[in-house]
């Protein structure tokens, strides 16, 4: 491998400092997507910051209807975690379903949602529940966070320290995985609190999105009859050997429903 | 660039000066000639390279030295008992007949022993869908399947596991 600077800071504020510094750094999280890619020399940063010393970042919270996740809590410790399964199960069975064991060991929720996969789980959780993300700088709404393919709002220099999620009065999240990777080849959550239901959909598109006319539908009845004749047009959706633009577009209402029935069973 | 990294591998502290973007898995093959963990595809697939960090299984080809910094690895060499007789796990895998070539083997029991310490009584199902990061190319995993759930037996009544 490349010979590069390496960075293990003990502060979330240091990490930053050294992000801030150095614009060609990358910030290291879990590294099973950073790894492969620098092996692949689809990377080549100046230095690593890694931020496993950093304890401040790890664990999880559940404060009244906030849900609380440390950026640097692995996929395993949302899955295992007590607090988690009994506030928004949802995002137990998300975290226990991506990849495998190894990964969920190593990954993180935080590097997950920094690096905004098109096809990961969490930007669907974070988007649909209605999470704050909390960085070193400020709180960013997750209807703000998401901008495109890899591509967060996230500013250089700039580290996620933390996910806040309102605990939704229900939830689910259904994938179809593809079946090497696990990655979601499309993926539905969707929450409903109150009156107001929220509905992501990740893996079909450059990028996280919602689906306001499905929101809407089951605002007025959340039931899955609710999104009969409810289709998305194929247009800007991805296509590849994976599955056609056309193949997710009819995914996405398939897989709402379930979620729907999930939600209510 | 060079650096001192404290870590601990089979229960024994080293301290190694070497570059922190070194591969966990070659730090262990080629620095400590721990060749137990194998090589397969080197794209974090198929599971050969895993070994326990802290207890937990990860595929070492795709963590980085840097990253294990004070941590306790154990390779596929450090789960035998001291008097040289097999751990629960390789004892089934032998008694089953878990394996053909061999080559995915020490992954295979890596990753199970990780499985069984957090889900001691998973069922046939669980340990199937649980050993999912780990590819054979051999057996078709039924006398994998068999091993662990052999092994998840012995190890509960020899007290481990929880």
């Amino acid at each position: 491998m490349t010979q590069l600077a390496y960075h293990r800071p003990v502060s979330a504020a240091e990490a930053a400092r050294l992000a801030a510094g150095d614009p060609e750094a990358k910030l290291l999280a879990g590294g099973q997507s950073i790894v492969p890619s620098l092996k692949l020399g689809l990377l080549a940063p100046s230095a690593l910051i890694d931020l496993a010393g950093i304890p401040e970042l790890r664990g999880i919270r559940l404060q009244g209807r906030t849900l609380t996740v440390g950026a640097m809590t692995t996929h395993a410790a949302v899955a295992a975690s007590p607090e988690v399964r009994s506030s928004i199960p949802a995002l137990a069975r998300l975290a226990e379903g991506i990849g495998d064991r190894q990964v969920r060991n190593r990954g993180t929720a935080g590097g997950s949602l920094a690096n905004s996969d098109p096809a990961a789980d969490y930007p669907a959780a974070a988007l649909a529940l209605g999470a704050v993300l909390r960085t070193t700088r400020r709180p960013i709404p997750a209807d703000a966070f998401f901008k495109g393919l890899f591509e967060t709002a996230l500013e250089p220099g700039e580290l996620l320290t933390a996910m806040e999620f309102p605990v939704p009065d229900r939830a689910a999240y259904v994938k179809l995985p593809q079946p090497a990777s696990r990655f979601a080849l499309v993926g539905v959550f969707l929450a409903q609190t109150g009156g107001a239901v929220r509905v992501a959909v990740t893996g079909a598109a450059p990028c996280v999105f919602r689906v306001r006319e499905m929101e809407e539908a089951l605002a007025r009845r959340f039931a899955p009859e609710s999104l009969a004749g409810i289709g998305l047009a194929a247009d800007g959706l991805s296509s590849d050997i994976h599955g056609s633009a056309a193949y997710r577009a009819h995914l996405i209402p398939v897989l709402a429903r379930q979620a729907v029935a999930q939600a209510l069973g | 660039m060079s650096q001192p990294i404290p870590l601990s591998v089979n229960g024994k502290a080293v301290t190694v000066e070497a570059d922190p973007d070194t591969l966990l898995v070659t730090f262990l093959r080629e620095h400590l000639r721990l060749t137990g963990t194998h090589v397969g595809c080197d794209t974090a697939s198929c599971g050969a390279c895993t070994v326990l960090i802290g207890g937990r299984a990860a595929k070492s080809c795709n963590v980085l030295l840097g990253q294990v910094s004070g941590e306790a690895i154990t390779t596929i060499e450090g789960i035998t008992p001291a008097d040289g007789s097999l751990h629960p796990m390789q004892a089934a895998f032998k008694a089953c007949h878990g394996l053909q070539c061999g080559f995915c083997t020490p992954g295979m029991i890596m990753s199970a022993i990780d499985l069984l310490t957090h889900h001691a009584h998973a069922t046939r199902e669980e340990v199937r869908a649980g050993l999912e990061g780990n590819l054979c190319r051999c057996t078709g995993y039924h006398n994998i399947v068999s091993a662990v759930m052999r092994a998840a037996q012995a190890m509960q009544a020899a007290g481990g596991g929880s």
